[in-house]
């Protein structure tokens, strides 16, 4: 014995601790890897070792290592293990590693409860904190709710150490059990005003990040925190406070008023900034101070100044917007972080008044800008400003336009198909500005090699989607529509990808059409002819495009190009009916419109239309298809015939198809019209544009133009306002005197200098109106929305450790305990004494934390002083009639058990099943030994003949205990419970097939209401399928249909729907006595929670 | 609430990661990276916030950080926090390691990971602060010190008996 303990302690001194780790990492630089690998392996064996301490130091290694990168969950039990040493030193080591890599799915956490709960109560208050600080990071619901009550004892205890950590945690057990809130509550109150400084800012901190969430419940505390306020030295309590109030003061606006005066005593009287900080951020009225800050050389008063400004900002724009000088300096700062947050502020600033100013002083930075991250940036940004609010504060969209086609200039940017997507939107909603626009697009498609040129400018190539798109459906406005033809089928446009290539060849052949509709009046007809041959000339090179989408679109607008040849070399005339291909005008559709159409009743989305294809098939078709249709599109697209009449027989078909179809977005009458009879462009509210500017100033930017022109505008309106003002007053000279101030003139006053109509996005007709779509349904903090001010109610108590112990047992055998007392008390008495004795000291888990463990599994669980035996019963699929019962037999004492004899008394409808010749009462040899410390599983299978009724069984079994100088026999007495729900098996079911079940009129119905139901609804699911094995079928909402079959084929289906705390079940069932007895089975399961 | 605190070297070699919401490792390693990359390429007299960064990020959350000599400290925290107080908390926490350390510099952190977690336990819990007054921390971390050297003592004097 002694010579073991002298060969450990050498052993572990030829060990590497955590040093000798980090050193030989560092001396193997080259092969960093391959040393840890092999010192995972050494630590792999010292954890094979009984030393705790050998273990604990290499579980410290193994934190180190997770910081490194690596997976070390695989320790998990073993950092168990450490945890639970009555050491302290190794107790922190087993804390640390459990914070650092546990969390809510490690399995093991469950096995802790006991452990921690030991700890928390350990008279050392050390223990006790280092299990509140690992508890702290690694809390899942269950642990929560297990050990909440234990932790609100630690709020009172005596030590300010404790106090404060179990205050603090407090907030983490709210999150992961919200129904401790209300009954914790009072006495989280009480720690506001706690002698001790510590848990008093602990308490502030817990209560001010709940009331962040909810602060309408928090406002009773005001009073309370503003006497806190008033009181405390602690910086950092005051800065929490203050915050608090921040959150407040918007519920309640007499708050305000209240806090003016301290708040100004504490701006006046601190010397923390990082107090004063928070006192300007909450009294948002002394922008004048933040100026302060920003203008002070420590750039992070600058940056807060900044943020703060955004706050004020949101409620007193005007206020703000005077120091737009300084946040406009702010963007040539150095420093990244506060140009970003100047850049944030400017989105709010703008005005129509300063939009272009800002915007100009924008694009210099954006010359200027080094590094495209920083660019991109402003660039997104400046496309937001203008945008904003659906352009309200665009009063040219000229130069918007302009803008745009300046930005795509710019090197490199990601976000070519913002700006694109922006031209296109300008494009369709603002009619008055298409004219302008399609001329500007089709400068930029006749440069399209500027954009192409470098293949690093990828991103920018988007905006020729863009241009080719607006020249193509715009093109009336075209002004020589033939070179941008040209233009557009350069052989370089093979280049692009491949769907900017589809726009492009669809949108030639709009501009086609346009072209023929011109040239119709003319005799002479060979500018037609001409754009035709040019057309036949070059689609071919699409026509070979390797892409699908352009190929298509290439031979289709091909094929129709030559027929129009020979039409045309007969002198028909043929511009009306290409010109009706693209007639009509595309709306701009609400980018939410599609899910706002409601769903017309009795329409089941989610149903198959046919069955399912099963998998192999399509599996198996997939490759044929692809060959047949690859093989015609290597030859030469065939000609097809077809002659004018049949022609238009079908075009006048397909119109009539359009007109009834309710998803074609159909032309309104009106503008069809339009198209038909008035070929001009007056339809379209066009004002006069000033063509005297010229569309590009060599080396000026032409966004500057129409800067200096709209000032000029303005000014000119002004002066007009003033003349007639002047007459006014002249008129009127007896008045009241100068009201009207020629001072800067406010908003309304800049009219913009085209008459705009902004085409609203489409929505569909009786679209419901929902706000909803915002909220995030998985908040934490949407839990903890809870009245604290309402009387606790009885029901509403934490659960405390000896009723869930009851709970425990009252499992499916719940009086073998009972049972069992009576007759051997006696002998148990003495074996526990001579037992405890023995009581082996590193014993892995104690019987109490396994019964928490099994009742969460669902188990039967036994325990007496030797033995414990956890079962679990499973029906047989294979066979309708037979149960099996799987035990698993732990050895619990130091004793030898054997010679153990499981033994059922059966009943008429179960039957244990025993080998051939045995007499109907001779009990089963349980085929193994039981060494101290080991378990092993039996397995014992039942006839069972009517499964719709649940039944419990008598059973006994007996064993021999054998100590090295004595043995007793020993006998213990169990119940097995054959619920109906152990009779189901889990059986994955289909909609569909869920669906016929359902009407073939076979099943009996029944159903429950659940009362007090406290749990989210996937919660709940998952618990019937887990404890009661079914599966979902389908889920809705907060509704669900389940289903379940049992052994003997019984189809079991639900219908689970909740609202508000309450479960409704509605059960249908081939078998109702079988179904009555499940769903009282599913009542008890949510009765115990 | 403190989502993160990282400390790494000028060469964003990690030398204390302690995440107060769930990561997997590799996660984590990415966090450890990017952050290194958002900070070390800012110069030395820019302020000390940031925002963004892809993984740990999102709008509310803001990287508030330090450098000191070789090694970086940062705190990754949401909009309920002080900005200026996780700095001057940045500050408490450096000056409490060097007392703990005795001047204390990039190798002690290196060979005593552990000892810093302890220390951090004592000023940040589950990602909330609990102490900000460094004595009171100080105080702390050296009772459970010498509770630490009376076992071990313990221990080896049983050693040796045998």
């Amino acid at each position: 014995m002694a010579l073991k303990i002298v060969k450990g302690s050498i052993d572990r001194m030829f060990d590497k601790n955590l040093q000798d780790l980090v050193r030989g990492i560092r001396n193997h630089k080259d092969d960093e890897a391959k040393y840890i690998s092999t010192c995972i392996d050494e630590i792999k064996q010292e954890l094979k070792q009984d030393n705790i301490a050998v273990k604990a130091n290499a579980v410290c290694k193994l934190t180190y290592l997770q910081m490194l990168g690596y997976d070390v969950s695989w320790a998990a039990f073993n950092i168990v293990e450490v945890m639970s040493s009555s050491k302290f030193t190794y107790k922190r080591i087993g804390y640390l590693a459990a914070s650092q890599c546990f969390h809510e799915s490690t399995d093991v956490i469950m096995l802790t409860t006991n452990q921690i709960r030991k700890d928390l109560s350990s008279p050392n208050q050390y223990d006790t904190g280092v299990a509140l600080t690992g508890l702290s990071c690694f809390v899942t619901p269950d642990l929560a709710r297990d050990l909440a009550n234990d932790i609100m004892t630690l709020m009172s205890h005596t030590k300010p150490y404790i106090r404060k950590k179990a205050v603090l945690i407090m907030y983490k057990v709210f999150l992961k059990y919200p129904e401790s809130l209300r009954p914790a509550f009072p006495r989280l109150k009480e720690k506001l005003e706690d002698p001790d400084p510590g848990v008093q800012s602990a308490a502030v901190n817990v209560i001010c990040e709940l009331a962040r969430r909810n602060p309408k419940n928090y406002l009773s505390l005001a009073p309370l925190f503003f006497k806190l306020m008033t009181s405390s030295t602690n910086n950092w309590v005051l800065i929490k406070i203050i915050k608090l109030f921040g959150a407040l003061t918007p519920l309640e606006p007499r708050l305000g008023k209240k806090l003016i005066e301290p708040l100004t005593n504490l701006i006046h009287s601190t010397s923390a900034m990082s107090l004063l900080y928070e006192c300007v951020n909450t009294v948002i009225l002394c922008v004048q101070k933040l100026r302060i800050l920003i203008e002070d050389s420590d750039q992070n008063l600058k940056y807060l100044g900044l943020l703060a400004m955004s706050k004020i900002l949101k409620t007193h724009p005007k206020s703000v917007q005077s120091h737009k000088d300084l946040i406009l300096q702010c963007l040539d700062d150095k420093d990244e972080s506060i140009r970003l947050r100047a850049l944030d502020l400017l989105y709010g600033m703008v005005s129509k008044k300063n939009l272009m100013e800002i915007v100009k002083k924008l694009m210099l930075h954006v010359d200027k800008a080094e590094g495209t991250t920083y660019r991109d940036e402003l660039l997104t940004k400046i496309i937001d400003i203008c945008s904003q609010s659906n352009y309200q504060y665009i009063t040219n969209f000229e130069w918007y336009i302009s803008i745009l086609v300046e930005l795509t200039r710019l090197e490199g940017t990601r976000h070519g198909h913002l700006i694109a997507s922006q031209m296109l939107d300008v494009a369709i909603r603002v009619k008055a500005i298409r004219a302008f626009a399609v001329a500007q697009m089709a400068t930029l498609l006749d440069n399209a090699h500027l954009l192409t040129g470098n293949t690093q400018r990828n991103g920018i190539c988007e905006v020729l989607y863009a241009a080719a798109w607006i020249c193509g459906e715009f093109s009336e406005h075209l002004e020589n529509p033939a070179q941008t033809l040209e233009a557009m089928l350069r052989p370089k446009v093979a280049t692009l990808p491949g769907h900017i290539q589809a726009v492009y060849v669809q949108n030639t052949a709009k501009l086609f059409a346009t072209i023929l509709k011109s040239q119709e009046g003319n005799a002479d007809g060979t500018t037609s002819e001409e754009t035709t041959q040019l057309m036949i000339d070059r689609l071919p090179l699409f026509v070979q495009s390797a892409n699908l989408e352009v190929q298509e679109r290439a031979s289709c607008i091909l094929q129709l190009v030559k027929y129009i040849q020979k039409l045309q070399q007969k002198d028909v005339e043929v511009a009306e009916e290409v010109s009706a291909l693209f007639a009509g005008e595309l709306n701009p559709v609400a980018p939410k419109a599609q899910k706002k159409v409601p769903v017309p009743e009795g329409l089941d989305l989610d149903a198959w239309i046919n069955e399912p294809p099963s998998e192999s098939e399509s599996e198996d078709e997939q490759p044929k298809a692809i060959f047949t249709k690859e093989e015609p599109k290597h030859s030469r697209p065939r000609h097809t015939e077809v002659d004018e009449k049949e022609l238009a027989k079908r075009r006048e078909a397909r119109k009539q198809e359009q007109a009834n179809n309710p998803f074609y977005i159909k032309a309104s009458p009106s503008s069809q019209k339009v198209y038909q009879d008035a070929p001009g462009v007056e339809h379209i509210p066009v004002v006069q544009i000033d063509l005297s500017v010229p569309l590009k100033v060599p080396g000026l930017p032409m966004s500057d133009q129409y800067v200096k022109l709209e000032e000029e505008r303005r000014q000119k309106e002004r002066a007009e306002k003033k003349k007639k003002e002047k007459k006014k007053r002249k008129e009127k000279r007896s008045g009241r005197g100068k009201k009207h101030d020629s001072g800067p003139e406010s908003e309304e006053d800049i009219t913009p200098a085209h008459m705009v109509d902004i085409v609203t996005e489409e929505m569909p007709e009786n679209a419901l109106p929902s706000d909803e779509d915002d909220k995030d349904p998985n908040d934490p903090h949407k839990a903890l929305d809870i009245d604290l001010d309402k009387p606790l109610a009885d029901s509403e108590k934490l659960p405390v450790r000896s009723h869930r112990a009851a709970e425990a047992l009252k499992s499916p055998v719940e009086d073998a305990e009972a049972e069992n007392a009576g007759p051997q008390e006696s002998k148990k008495k003495s074996s526990k004494d001579k037992k405890e004795k023995k009581k082996d000291k590193d014993r892995k888990v104690d019987a109490g934390n396994l019964i928490t463990s099994t009742d969460l599994l669902h188990l039967v669980s036994l325990t007496d002083g030797f033995l414990f035996f956890v079962c679990d019963i499973q029906g047989n699929l294979q066979d309708g009639s037979q149960v099996v019962v799987s035990v698993i037999f732990e050895n619990k004492c130091s004793s030898f058990l054997k010679s153990m004899e499981f033994n059922v008394l059966d009943s008429l409808n179960s039957k244990l099943q025993r080998p051939e010749g045995s007499g109907p009462h001779d009990g089963l040899t349980v085929p193994f030994q039981l060494p101290p410390g080991v378990s092993n599983e039996a397995r014992f299978v039942f006839t069972v003949q009517s499964i719709v009724m649940p039944q419990k069984l008598k059973g006994t079994l007996t064993f021999i205990v054998k100590n090295e100088d004595s043995s007793t026999h020993e006998k213990l007495d169990f119940k097995l419970h054959f619920t109906c729900t152990s009779y189901l098996i889990t059986t994955p079911c289909y909609s569909d097939a869920f669906a016929k079940l359902l009407e073939s009129g076979d099943l009996k119905s029944s159903s429950i209401r659940l009362e007090g139901v406290n749990m989210p609804f996937h919660h709940l699911l998952a618990r019937i399928c887990f404890h009661h094995h079914f599966s979902v079928v389908e889920r809705i909402d907060s509704c669900a249909s389940m289903y379940s079959r049992s052994i003997q084929g019984h189809h079991v289906c639900l219908l689970v729907k909740t609202s508000a705390q309450t479960v409704s079940i509605d059960a249908k069932c081939d078998e109702p006595t079988l179904l009555g007895n499940v769903l009282d089975e599913i009542k008890q399961t949510f009765s115990q929670c | 609430m403190i989502k993160a605190i990282l400390i790494f070297n000028n060469h964003g070699k990690p030398r204390l990661s302690k995440f107060y919401e769930h990561y997997n490792e590799d996660t984590e390693q990415q966090i450890i990276r990017e952050t290194f990359h958002l900070v070390s390429k800012r110069d030395e007299n820019v302020c000390n916030f940031l925002e963004g960064g892809m993984l740990i990020g999102g709008s509310d959350y803001k990287l508030i950080y330090r450098h000191y000599a070789t090694l970086y400290f940062v705190f990754c925290v949401d909009s309920s926090e002080s900005e200026l107080g996780i700095l001057d908390l940045i500050q408490v926490f450096v000056e409490t390691l060097d007392k703990c350390f005795e001047n204390v510099c990039e190798l002690d952190l290196i060979f005593h990971v552990d000892k810093v977690h302890n220390i951090l336990a004592e000023m940040v819990m589950g990602g909330m602060v609990l102490e900000t007054n460094m004595n009171e921390i100080i105080t702390q971390v050296d009772a459970q010190n010498k509770m630490e050297k009376a076992e071990t003592f313990i221990f080896q004097s049983t050693r040796q008996d045998r």
